[in-house]
């Protein structure tokens, strides 16, 4: 089939054209003022010069930012909460999610074990009691507390298990026939065919961990054990305390923000460098996901 | 001899099966009691909302009140304000996350040029993956005096607006940054329904004269109609969230009136005032009515388009 290029089919594809680019430079521009904003003079930025470029470029935020210890350490805090949320988020998410994956015949059981996690993650008894038993179980102030509350990610476990339910099950028979056993079965056959699935839920893990400020903020009362999130949102949380609209506008206007925008641009590559996977995988994860228990 | 061969290997299946549920019990264990600590002993903590909780005297021993703390929660006006303000804000979330995604993905699916859409499509899904701590600050730069949007408020010739500190425009902000964010991530389970579209349907519309906006309103939204009731039956069960992280890191006192939502009011209420049972009997009613929510869209969504979310 021929497509004619009359003038009607012009018009409406530059009107698509129009408003997919204008909706990604939406999405792209914002971003690129904060990363301008960064390398740019606090003069300039005062004065709302910057745009898309810096203007006065300088890296002199960056080198005050390599001495700020505080902003490090909570770096080393997120870094390290994310590689422990991490093994212990797969741990679970594989030992859960493999015999819930089995059938009704094979594992009778499951099907109590099931309704006790699709009721977890559709029903919470809030904030406030589990901040109460985080702090009965002695856990605030220490890394524990970013890690174990969320220790069962509920969503990637129902992923999983829909992942494992698609391997062929001819596969597990003939290693059960050479008498391996149900642990081998499990490491030797289904985790190499599964990988770009725990690539997936291992990719949401580490978003996950490095994008939480709020476990930071309530079981953390001092500020030097902030992960880097929650010390990120406590440089802006004045402005939630301000009360009026004129000491909104002198914040607004204060002069570290060419500052602030640098400690947000750093905070920001490690994501960035872990993207081109997070792209590659989410996709696959969304369709997997998709697919109902 | 072939007969016994064949007991023995049943014989063998058996074990093994008894062997593989001991372990399948012991694998889910560990699992089971995180969630048993960490979901269920909060549930049974959750009964202090029927208490006069004292945190000294723990639950069993602090005084049974009943419903005292629900009838005065819904006595408060505060409270009547947050949940309508979470209604409107988590209802508006919920329409425009359909209407933005749905028509970015049959636009998106309209461009050929592959190396361009990869391209859009890299752009548009980073917002998702970034936190709203970072994105508020992304958000407030725009939204300021001296942002963008009031240059083209003063460009034409309106007084400059606090997007942020005005109760006439919280809302909107709240909602059109949340599509913004979320508009490419939600794109993508539509655009993998696209490309199930049947080509033949389309070749057929066109040979019998229909143009491209006639084919996509009578052959690809009926398409996308099953995905789209699935995500709105998702989505509906979110309804009672109308985005914590968001709004707690954009909000200020001078916007409760508008902004202020069931989320943010339980953590002022339990965690900054400190007022236990108020703050849980709030979270607990917000939990409950979502919880048949999210049971009542199932059902619905399993009878129109025969499967369920769970």
């Amino acid at each position: 089939m021929v497509k004619k290029l009359n003038g009607k089919r012009v018009v409406s594809m530059v009107i698509v054209w129009a408003v997919v680019v204008i909706l990604t430079l939406s999405c792209l521009l914002p971003l690129i003022n904060m990363l301008a904003i960064s390398l740019s003079g606090s003069d300039a930025v005062a004065a709302n010069e910057v745009g898309f470029i810096p203007k006065d470029f300088t890296l002199v935020t960056y080198k005050k930012l390599l001495e700020d210890a505080q902003f490090w350490k909570s770096f080393l805090i997120s870094v390290e909460r994310v590689i422990l949320g991490l093994l212990i988020n797969m741990f679970f998410t594989v030992s859960m999610a493999y015999p819930l994956s089995k059938s009704r015949k094979r594992f009778p059981a499951r099907e109590v074990y099931i309704k006790f996690v699709i009721f977890a993650m559709l029903f919470s008894g809030g904030i406030i009691p589990l901040f109460m038993v985080v702090s009965n179980l002695h856990l605030t102030n220490t890394i524990w507390a970013l890690v174990l509350p969320g220790a069962v990610p509920v969503f990637n476990v129902i992923l999983l298990i829909n992942f494992f339910k698609g391997v062929p099950e001819s596969l597990d028979e003939a290693a059960r026939i050479d008498g391996a056993s149900p642990i081998e079965i499990l490491v030797k056959i289904y985790l190499p065919v599964s990988l770009p699935a725990l690539a997936t839920v291992a990719l949401f893990s580490i978003v996950n961990h490095w994008n939480d400020y709020f476990s930071g903020l309530i079981y953390m009362s001092k500020s030097a054990m902030y992960p880097l999130q929650t010390y990120i949102q406590q440089l802006t949380v004045d402005i939630t305390q301000v009360t009026d609209a004129e000491q909104l506008k002198q914040m607004a206007s204060m002069n570290n923000r060419t500052f602030n925008a640098t400690k947000i641009v750093v905070s920001t590559i490690p994501l960035l460098i872990i993207y081109p996977f997070l792209q590659k995988y989410f996709v696959s994860g969304m369709v997997i996901g998709a697919v109902k228990e | 001899m072939r007969q016994g061969n064949k007991t023995a290997a049943a014989g063998g299946k058996t074990e093994f099966a008894g062997r593989e549920k001991r372990m399948f019990h012991l694998m889910l264990l560990p699992g089971m009691i995180m969630l048993f600590l960490f979901v269920f002993v909060p549930l049974f903590g959750s009964l202090m909302a029927f208490q006069n909780y004292v945190p000294a005297k723990g639950i069993f021993g602090s005084k049974w009140v009943g419903l005292d703390n629900f009838q005065f929660i819904f006595s408060l006006p505060d409270s009547r304000q947050v949940f309508v303000n979470t209604l409107v804000i988590a209802f508006a979330k919920l329409i425009f996350n359909i209407i933005v995604p749905v028509s970015f993905a049959i636009l998106l699916n309209e461009i050929t040029v592959g190396i361009c859409k990869k391209f859009f499509q890299t752009v548009v899904y980073l917002p998702h993956f970034l936190s709203w701590v970072v994105l508020a600050t992304v958000v407030t730069n725009m939204f300021s005096l001296s942002g963008p949007f009031n240059a083209l408020v003063t460009a034409f010739g309106g007084e400059p607006v606090q997007f942020l500190a005005d109760n006439n425009w919280f809302r909107q902000v709240i909602v059109a940054t949340d599509v913004w964010k979320e508009f490419g991530y939600n794109s993508v389970v539509y655009l993998a329904a696209l490309t199930g579209i049947d080509l033949g349907l389309y070749e057929a519309a066109s040979i019998d004269g229909a143009n491209r906006f006639e084919q996509t309103l009578h052959i690809t939204l009926p398409s996308l109609m099953p995905t789209i009731i699935l995500m709105t039956a998702l989505n509906l069960g979110n309804i009672l969230n109308a985005g914590f992280d968001q709004i707690f890191n954009l909000y200020n006192p001078i916007v409760y009136e508008t902004g202020d939502i069931i989320d943010t009011y339980v953590y002022r209420i339990g965690m900054v005032e400190r007022q236990y049972s108020i703050g849980t009997a709030v979270g607990l009613f917000k939990s409950v009515i979502s919880f048949l929510l999210i049971m009542g869209a199932n059902k619905g969504a399993k009878k129109l388009t025969g499967s369920g979310i769970f």
